[in-house]
């Protein structure tokens, strides 16, 4: 897709003030584009797509689809179509007459309506299910009649809360590549709203992270994991992210306590980050000293798969650093143990702030 | 061996207060079963008055069942989504018939649409329309004590529907009167039906507002109740009768109904 758009696709601004809670997001897609929205619980990520999709009121902004001002337009007369975290489906109504009820509401005849529907569960792979209840359907299915139920109005603009956080962990993987394989046929603005990065990698081609209502961080899933440039989105994607000044290939961290040195020729204010499986830990101070080495206090060892996690704690540079259980084991790690750790300049990553 | 474990068994304190209460709701019932004249029960049922009294009972009690639900689910809709100042004291008022004595509801219905009351005698020289002592009063006699039944019930059902089935059907392009007609009252069916039913049974019921508004005609506004009540003081036997066709109409209507009133009585 091309960078310029004109007005085609969805440009908006999206303010929303509440108790306690205060949001003001820029948020633009372009036709055929998914963008992500990613973010910790109560960011407001929710609150957005309530907003687009006008199911709450805004304090100011304006919402542009296709370069129509949605913003004054109640939500049933705004051509979107939403997935809800936990679907919705309505209850008595059988899946067919589920997908039906946008095009029945848009005034289409009842054959018409069902004709289109039936196309629509077709598309899902679930035409067998028609004449189905919800709750006969599996957390799959009905997923996937909740995509159809969206996509049969026909939206400009689709909007999807959580769509696969109501699902079990098999399913979850089976489900993320068919909605990639849908979204990928959508020619409209698509907006995702998800707390799990993987979702957000694999499904968004863009993804705009938001904490406490605010915009920190957007870019392609690729350029995100790469560069983090907050705390949480550091954790998220599994780097040590570090704020500080470079000058000379040498970052100062803090107010001088620590520098790493660096293979990057920036100055100035930058970031840096490097790989947990990137720190090399010893009990005694190594030989042969790589550059980067520091004495921290082993705050908590955790399992993850068949990796150790080792959280290290060394205010203001706290660290974690991923080894194999035999590491563990031969370095008698425990919570408490000092060791030395040691990263290579060579894998630290450095981008400016 | 001989001892159940303690925590199965109920105490001597709650259970012989449970069965007297038992005892003292069941018995009247039986009472009337046994005093029956069982041998010329045929005959009696049969009497004109008997089926008038029984047709116009169902009739009237079916109609202000019907106007309980075309006013009362949009009062219960409103009560429950708008908000409005006062929200709280018409919930209040909606609920008055319920605890006035139906005698009183019955008076103030003729100072309002009487003959000469402060509508009834606009109704009658504006259209010629008069509701005392017609069939039409008894409906709406009945409306007026039965119609609380249907909109607590109603109201309760749509404060615990989910709002978000609502809003997924606006997404979909659902104006409020589709999203109200196609997903809102779907999901309280139960809930209005049990109100349906609890109105029904006291529109049935009712006595004391009907005899003071409408009065006690036999084949225009004599119903079951008012039959049994005349009865009494001619012909103790015909008014066994008649309370036996009453017990049996209802019983027969709760057991088709219960589960479903059970399960969604708030």
């Amino acid at each position: 897709m091309s960078g310029s758009t004109g007005d085609r696709g969805l440009d908006a601004r999206l303010v929303v003030r509440r108790a306690g809670f205060d949001l003001d997001l820029a948020l633009t897609a372009a036709p055929g584009e998914v963008v992500a929205l990613l973010g910790p619980n109560g960011a407001g990520k929710s609150t957005a797509l309530r907003a687009l999709a006008g199911l709450v009121p805004m304090a100011g902004g304006y919402i542009r689809v296709d370069g129509e001002d949605l913003r004054p337009l109640p939500p049933d007369r705004r051509g979107i179509g939403m997935v809800f975290q936990d679907y919705l489906l309505f209850p008595h109504l059988s899946a067919l007459e589920n997908v039906a009820f946008g095009p029945r509401c848009q005034g289409a005849g009842r054959r018409a309506a069902r004709r289109v529907a039936a196309g629509w569960l077709k598309r899902v792979g679930l035409a067998e299910y028609a004449s189905a209840r919800p709750r006969a359907l599996s957390g799959g299915q009905a997923q996937r009649v909740a995509l159809a139920r969206a996509l049969a109005v026909d939206p400009g603009l689709l909007l999807l809360d959580e769509p696969l956080a109501a699902l079990d962990a098999h399913t979850r993987l089976e489900i993320r590549a068919a909605l990639r394989r849908h979204l990928a046929g959508f020619a409209g603005a698509a907006v995702l709203v998800t707390h799990d990065p993987l979702d957000a990698m694999v499904l968004a081609d863009r993804i705009v992270v938001i904490e406490d209502g605010r915009l920190v961080q957007q870019g392609t899933p690729a350029d995100v994991a790469r560069h983090p440039r907050t705390g949480y989105v550091a954790r998220l994607v599994g780097l040590n992210l570090y704020r500080g000044r470079a000058e000379g290939g040498t970052v100062t961290i803090g107010d001088g306590d620590r520098t790493l040195d660096t293979v990057d020729s920036l100055d100035g204010e930058v970031f840096i980050a490097f790989a947990p499986s990137s720190v090399a830990l010893y009990r005694t101070r190594p030989d042969g000293s790589p550059r980067n080495l520091w004495r921290a206090r082993v705050a908590a060892v955790e399992r993850q798969g068949d990796r150790v996690r080792v959280r290290l704690c060394d205010p203001p540079f706290d660290a974690v650093a991923d080894v194999t259980p035999a590491a563990v084991a031969e370095l008698q790690l425990s919570e408490g143990s000092a060791v030395w750790a040691a990263v290579k300049a060579t894998e630290t990553h450095v981008y400016p702030a | 061996m001989r001892e159940r474990s303690g925590a199965g068994r109920p105490p001597w304190i709650l259970l012989l207060p449970a069965l007297a209460g038992l005892g003292f709701l069941v018995l009247p019932l039986f009472g009337l079963l046994v005093r029956a004249p069982w041998s010329t029960l045929g005959t009696r049922l049969m009497r004109a008055q008997v089926l008038d009294a029984l047709r116009l009972s169902l009739l009237s009690a079916t109609l202000a069942t019907c106007l309980c639900l075309v006013l009362g689910v949009p009062l219960a809709w409103t009560l429950a989504r708008v908000r409005f100042p006062g929200v709280r004291l018409v919930r209040a008022l909606v609920t008055v018939p319920l605890v006035l004595p139906p005698v009183v509801g019955g008076v103030a219905l003729l100072l309002v649409l009487g003959r000469r009351g402060l509508v009834g005698g606009w109704l009658d020289s504006a259209f010629g329309i008069t509701f005392p002592f017609t069939t039409a009063g008894v409906v709406l006699a009945e409306t007026f004590v039965a119609m609380p039944f249907l909109v607590i019930s109603v109201e309760g059902a749509l404060r615990a529907a989910d709002l978000r089935y609502e809003e997924a059907a606006a997404t979909l392009g659902a104006g409020r009167w589709t999203v109200f007609r196609r997903v809102t009252l779907p999901l309280v069916a139960p809930g209005v039906a049990a109100g349906a039913v609890l109105c029904w049974a006291r529109a049935l019921g009712e006595f004391g507002a009907t005899i003071t508004f409408a009065g006690n005609f036999p084949g225009r506004t004599q119903t079951m109740p008012l039959a049994v009540y005349l009865a009494l003081e001619t012909d103790p036997q015909a008014a066994i009768v008649l309370s036996l066709v009453l017990l049996a109409v209802s019983v027969v209507v709760l057991a088709a109904l219960r589960d479903r009133w059970v399960n969604t009585s708030t």
